[in-house]
């Protein structure tokens, strides 16, 4: 697999700076007396070609944050740079744009589109990106190449492993060749055999020069990443590099 | 993206659940068939009543006597009883150039007998070989007597369809003498079928000079009815204006308001009855409008819960970057493929429906009600899948995506 065959459309230039640049966000929900403070203040940069694994326990504002670096919800205070992009200016089509051409995302429900093909699941970004159906099939195969599933590609969801499915859902993130991708607890269904292929991919990716952020409470999947951080209570208290 | 991928992922989209998608198509249907069928049957109606007035003749105006009492104030002078006076005047090409023909007529049932064979004629006409073709007939067999045998009072008879059925069977009834009230008369002619399905039988009827009727039958006394034919269907009320002046001069009727005659034009009767018929369509196309309306509100609930249903698919499709206006799209493609659906369908329901006779009326398909009912259930489908898409579209991405 080479880098190149996944590279994104020549209209997306890209900065040299950080893929990663959030400064000082917070997210309250509510108002009042039933206030939430779900992050309190997060500063973080990420550099092209990192592996991130963030980990807390449960309310610890990781499922927020990451919806918020994946541009799918919107911080109270603060600055978002993606990419060099300051997404916290952008309207409902310009993120929906940003979404599709720089973030990949891998949920933990692996959220793929029932009674569709995989192929045509991991096609699915590159309709919405408005690429041609040739060109988008070529990407796809390759994509599901990658993950190791390319005689799957007819399969639908409920035809799939568990593993297999988010090995789907992974081809399906980075078959747009994003700038990010998100990982939200990617590995929380599965059984010990399938998340060892799951992160076997990433690993893969993380070595092809991809920058990931993976969001886990399991101590094991995150010891592969390149970087550790640790939330407690809405705040960072722990960033230390693994590797 | 452009509109052809939407319109497939639309069609998965319907394909993926298809009893829920034929459930609703069946709504549909059953309200475009339902407008088109009964504008059909209203329409079928109109014209077999229009058929039934103009077999009887457009063109033609008939002048009956006046009722009793009403008349002698108008026309206190003398009697409202038509004559055979009258016809030489409404012949008179000056004062009446748009009268093409004048019958006199004197009609009543009677009783023939041919061979032991017994039929009562519904209508035995005494009259002018001219009332045959103002009165739609045409002669199948044989010919029509002629003026001659008006002249010379000789007892001959067309007969019609039914009659010639009913006393001659097999039998070539030509130059067969058959037996009314007593008189003899000899077949000269047979009329074609005249079509009509009326409550009485226009083929029962034989028809007769006047004078050999007068003579043999009803004796002198006043006339039926005269039949006034105008030179065109255009002309009738020029025709009737002339009929009308005549009359009144002849009869000496003064007062504008009279009672003395009556003059029936088949082309004001036939206005009437389309109107009528006209009314009973639009009743009708209201009715099935109301079922397609029931149609498309069927369309809005279904959306809904397709909308309900597939929350977090579309916030799967936002995430992955669809922007707000091709989920639009998508979701009012949806509706509207199966609004079409339903309507292309009932279109067809409602052709294979209009084959059959429905409640003794064979529907006739107006092409407009085709194209109203067609575009009204895409209409239906857009105004009505609207909301849930838009619904569907408004939703953002974090909160479908935790949907449950």
């Amino acid at each position: 697999m080479r880098a190149a065959d996944l590279s994104a459309p020549a209209s997306l230039s890209r900065s040299a700076g950080p893929v990663l640049d959030v400064q000082r966000i917070k997210k309250i929900y509510g108002q009042g007396e039933t206030e939430v403070q779900a992050l309190r203040g997060v500063s973080l940069t990420v550099e092209r070609g990192d592996y991130v694994a963030i980990m807390g326990s449960s309310g610890s504002g990781k499922s927020t944050l990451m919806n918020i670096l994946g541009c799918l919800d919107i911080p109270t205070t603060g600055r978002y740079l993606l990419d060099g992009v300051d997404v916290s200016r952008l309207n409902d089509r310009q993120l929906a744009l940003v979404r599709n051409r720089r973030i990949g995302f891998v949920f933990q429900a692996f959220n793929l589109i029932a009674r569709t093909s995989a192929l045509a699941n991991v096609e699915l970004p590159l309709a919405y990106a408005g690429v041609k159906s040739a060109e988008r099939r070529r990407r796809a195969n390759l994509a599901l190449a990658m993950v190791g599933l390319a005689e799957r590609a007819d399969h639908e969801p409920n035809q799939l492993s568990g593993g297999q499915q988010q090995r789907v859902a992974v081809a399906r993130a980075l078959v747009t060749a994003p700038a990010l991708v998100l990982a939200d607890e990617p590995t929380g269904n599965l059984d010990t055999q399938s998340t060892n292929d799951v992160l076997a991919v990433f690993d893969r990716l993380s070595a092809s020069g991809r920058t990931i952020v993976l969001i886990t409470h399991e101590p094991d999947v995150a010891e592969r990443a390149k970087r550790l951080i640790r939330l407690v209570d809405g705040r960072i208290v722990q960033d230390e590099r693994l590797k | 993206m452009n509109i052809f991928e939407t319109i497939r992922f639309a069609l998965r989209a319907i394909t993926a659940n298809k009893l829920r998608s034929s459930l609703t198509v069946l709504g549909i249907l059953i309200g475009v068939a339902a407008v088109i069928l009964l504008v059909a049957v209203g329409n079928g109606s109109a014209q077999q009543v229009q058929q039934q007035i103009e077999s009887l003749g457009t063109n033609t105006l008939t002048v009956t006597a006046g009722g009793g009492g009403g008349a002698r104030s108008a026309a206190a002078t003398t009697s409202t009883a038509l004559t055979m006076d009258l016809v030489p005047a409404l012949e008179d090409k000056a004062e009446a150039p748009h009268v093409r023909s004048v019958s006199p007529v004197v009609t009543g049932s009677q009783s023939a007998t041919y061979e032991g064979t017994d039929h009562t004629i519904a209508q035995f006409v005494g009259t002018y070989p001219g009332w045959v073709a103002a009165s739609n007939f045409k002669v199948d067999k044989g010919a029509l007597f002629t003026d001659e045998d008006v002249a010379g009072s000789r007892k001959v008879v067309v007969i019609g369809k039914t009659v010639a059925e009913e006393l001659f069977g097999t039998v070539d009834p030509l130059s067969k003498q058959i037996t009314v009230a007593g008189k003899l008369f000899t077949v000269v002619g047979v009329l074609a079928d005249k079509g009509g399905t009326g409550f009485s039988d226009p083929n029962d009827v034989a028809v007769a000079p006047v004078t050999a009727v007068q003579e043999s039958l009803t004796g002198y006394g006043s006339l039926n009815q005269i039949l006034v034919e105008a030179t065109a269907p255009g002309d009738v009320s020029d025709a009737q204006g002339e009929v009308t002046a005549i009359l009144n001069a002849k009869l000496n009727i003064t007062g504008s308001s009279t009672t003395a005659y009556r003059i029936q034009n088949a082309s004001q009767l036939l206005e009437t009855r389309a109107n009528t018929a006209e009314t009973f369509t639009l009743l009708l196309g209201a009715v099935a409008g109301i079922s397609l309306l029931v149609g498309g509100i069927g369309i809005t609930n279904i959306m809904m819960v397709t909308v309900t249903e597939r929350t977090r698919e579309i916030g799967i499709r936002k995430a992955l970057g669809a922007p707000k206006r091709t989920i639009l799209t998508q979701f009012l493609v949806e509706a509207t493929v199966l609004s079409l659906i339903g309507g292309l369908l009932g279109v067809a329901a409602a052709v294979i429906g209009s084959r059959f006779t429905i409640v003794s009326i064979k529907p006739v398909i107006v092409p407009s009600s085709v194209v109203l009912a067609l575009g009204f259930s895409v209409a239906i489908g857009l105004f009505f899948g609207s909301y849930p898409a838009s619904r569907a579209a408004g939703l953002r991405p974090i909160e479908a995506l935790r949907y449950e």
